[in-house]
């Protein structure tokens, strides 16, 4: 048996039946590394010195545990996106303007697997600043799809669902801004959940467009992610965003039934020019769900066509604030200049990448005087109207069924020369972050050339466990997500 | 065309971003076509839309006035480029 390529809840069996160590699982995941991470480069910092210390102190707290541990993740190897700071560790945005830095604190999610035992295997490769759709705008390297090395893994979380998916780790954590956890996901073959905004504690999170960045689990199955989801969420002090809201146990409703569910089909989604392949897959899949007892209802989410820019006015106007923060004096790099503001400009023009400069140039036009009620207080309005569109649709259904992306992976350098033709490619995942709502993505079918496809579920705020459910109800049924790349 | 060469200067500027003449013609040109596609907004009738710019309703969150953990200032100095014991140190700016 390969131990990396188990899941948290076949290792935490082994680990409290005793049989095996922490080390056995740790050394596993390590050697996985050496053997395919020089073909997928889905790291930024592999951290296996502090694994190996993190792997002894959770081995030493359960050999002083008779019973089975009460920490879901004692012993469980995970990495983590490096946008989420770790004290002490390295955390670059996978931009060279934070290249040597180093948080003096932890982000709130990374300190709730702390308390729960995890094993951090390291921080994974993003677009820089988790801006873009295919992890070619890191400012160190491009990731590639463990499914076919000549394509992109998706982003911004590419590094992470790559991981994931070629077993370098047991699961990890991305963030979702307008699809990074469930493109990726889909893109790659595993399973990623971006929770209810507020749901999750932004603490620690560095910040890209605060009104609609999520943390969520990228894992290799749907009760992962919610063992993963039990412990990230809740209330936090430290965010305000955050909801004061009690957190049910998600795993509860794995394997439950799912008969009457009413699930929502919204023509919208269904586009002339979507590839055939992924076409027919979701429509097997829904027809899948039905068989096990949910209930296909036509619906429409109207304002769907102007998801895309209503986000990227809204997104690039939050960024361009955000990223003000960059400045050569506090962190990062600096590159002097004449005088302050000539150190400023310098610093952030060897520091950014095209894409995070492109993104700031945009979100500073469309906030600057005389531009402002036209592009960002017009966006806001059309986000409400999209917010509606939901409301409205989750009177009548429990869960909206959609594809995740319009294509499957896409070839490295395809689609980097324009990037409105890279935005678009968010087109199924953006409206979900604009309403606030849970989406969760999950491996339904390949295409004939081998490439995984992603079924997207979409729930109410705060319904996580409806899409869970009938995540786990599809999953249950079908044996997608037990596919795993030859490396 | 919507943006003209001398505004792209002027939105680096406000960004505090030093652009290369090569940048300045390839995000001039394409922030054009991403700022086309985004008229299509106009499209809707907006007029009496309130603007969301929080999807909860969430009302102000307080708290009591009362010191709490803060970064000590050596942690804080940790990742300058340039500090003194106490200080950040940037270029002169007072002439």
């Amino acid at each position: 048996m390969e131990l990396y390529r188990q899941t948290i809840s076949e290792l935490r069996d082994l680990l409290d039946r005793k049989e095996v160590s922490v080390k056995d699982i740790v050394s596993s995941i390590y050697q996985r590394i050496d053997a395919v991470e020089e073909k997928v480069k889905a790291f930024v910092t592999i951290t296996e010195d502090k694994a190996l210390k993190m792997a002894e102190d959770a081995q030493k707290k359960l050999d002083s545990t008779e019973k089975q541990s009460s920490k879901s993740l004692l012993g469980i190897p995970i990495s983590i996106k490096d946008n989420m700071c770790t004290k002490g560790i390295r955390t670059t945005c996978s931009s060279k303007i934070l290249y040597n830095f180093i948080p003096p604190y932890e982000s709130t999610v990374t300190s709730r697997l702390i308390e729960q035992g995890y094993v951090l295997i390291g921080k994974t490769n993003l677009d820089e600043f988790a801006m873009g759709s295919s992890t070619e705008n890191s400012g160190f390297h491009v990731t590639r799809n463990p499914w076919d090395l000549e394509r992109a893994p998706g982003g911004s979380s590419g590094g992470s669902a790559a991981a994931v998916a070629s077993d370098e780790c047991i699961a990890a954590l991305g963030s979702d801004t307008g699809g990074s956890i469930r493109q990726p996901a889909s893109l790659c073959g595993v399973v990623g959940l971006k929770p209810t905004y507020g749901r999750v504690s932004r603490y620690g999170l560095v910040a890209f467009a605060s009104s609609l960045d999520q943390i969520g689990p990228i894992t290799k199955n749907v009760r992962d992610a919610a063992i993963l989801m039990n412990i990230i969420s809740g209330h936090d002090p430290f965010d305000s965003t955050s909801a004061p809201l009690p957190v049910p146990d998600f795993t509860a409703v794995i394997g439950s039934d799912i008969k009457g569910i009413r699930i929502g089909i919204p023509r919208e989604y269904f586009i002339e020019g979507m590839d055939k392949e992924i076409d027919t897959s979701i429509k097997d899949a829904i027809r899948k769900l039905e068989s096990l007892g949910a209930i296909p209802v036509e619906v429409s989410l109207p304002h769907t066509g102007y998801a895309v820019a209503t986000y990227y006015v809204l997104a690039t106007s939050e960024a361009s604030s955000n990223l003000a923060r960059y400045d050569g004096v506090k962190y990062g790099l600096r590159a002097e200049g004449k005088d302050l503001i000539d150190t400023y400009m310098n610093s952030r023009a060897q520091g950014f990448g095209a894409e995070v400069k492109r993104r700031i140039m945009l979100g500073t036009y469309a906030l600057s005087s005389g531009y402002y009620e036209a592009y960002y207080r017009k966006a806001q309005q059309v986000r409400t109207l999209i917010k509606k569109d939901f409301e409205d649709v989750f009177k009548v259904v429990d869960v909206i069924v959609t594809p995740t992306s319009p294509t499957s992976a896409f070839n490295i350098g395809e689609k980097t020369a324009d990037p409105l033709q890279m935005y678009l490619s968010d087109i199924f995942t953006i409206s979900v972050n604009l309403a606030g709502v849970p989406g969760i993505s999950i491996p339904c079918g390949f295409t004939s050339n081998n490439l995984p496809i992603g079924l997207q579920l979409i729930g109410k705020h705060f319904d996580e466990e409806s899409i869970l459910k009938l995540a786990s109800a599809y999953e249950q049924a079908t044996d997608w997500h037990r596919r795993r790349p030859l490396l | 065309m919507k943006i003209f060469r001398d505004e792209i200067e002027h939105i680096a500027l406000l960004a505090r971003l030093s652009l290369s003449v090569e940048e300045k013609e390839l995000f001039g040109s394409q922030l054009n076509s991403i700022l086309e596609y985004m008229e299509k907004l106009k499209e809707l009738d907006t007029k009496d839309i309130e603007p969301t710019s929080h999807v909860l309703s969430l009302l102000n969150v307080m708290r009591d006035d009362v010191p709490g953990y803060s970064i000590p200032r050596e942690d804080a100095l940790m990742n300058a480029p340039d500090s003194t014991d106490k200080f950040y140190r940037v270029p002169k700016i007072i002439e």
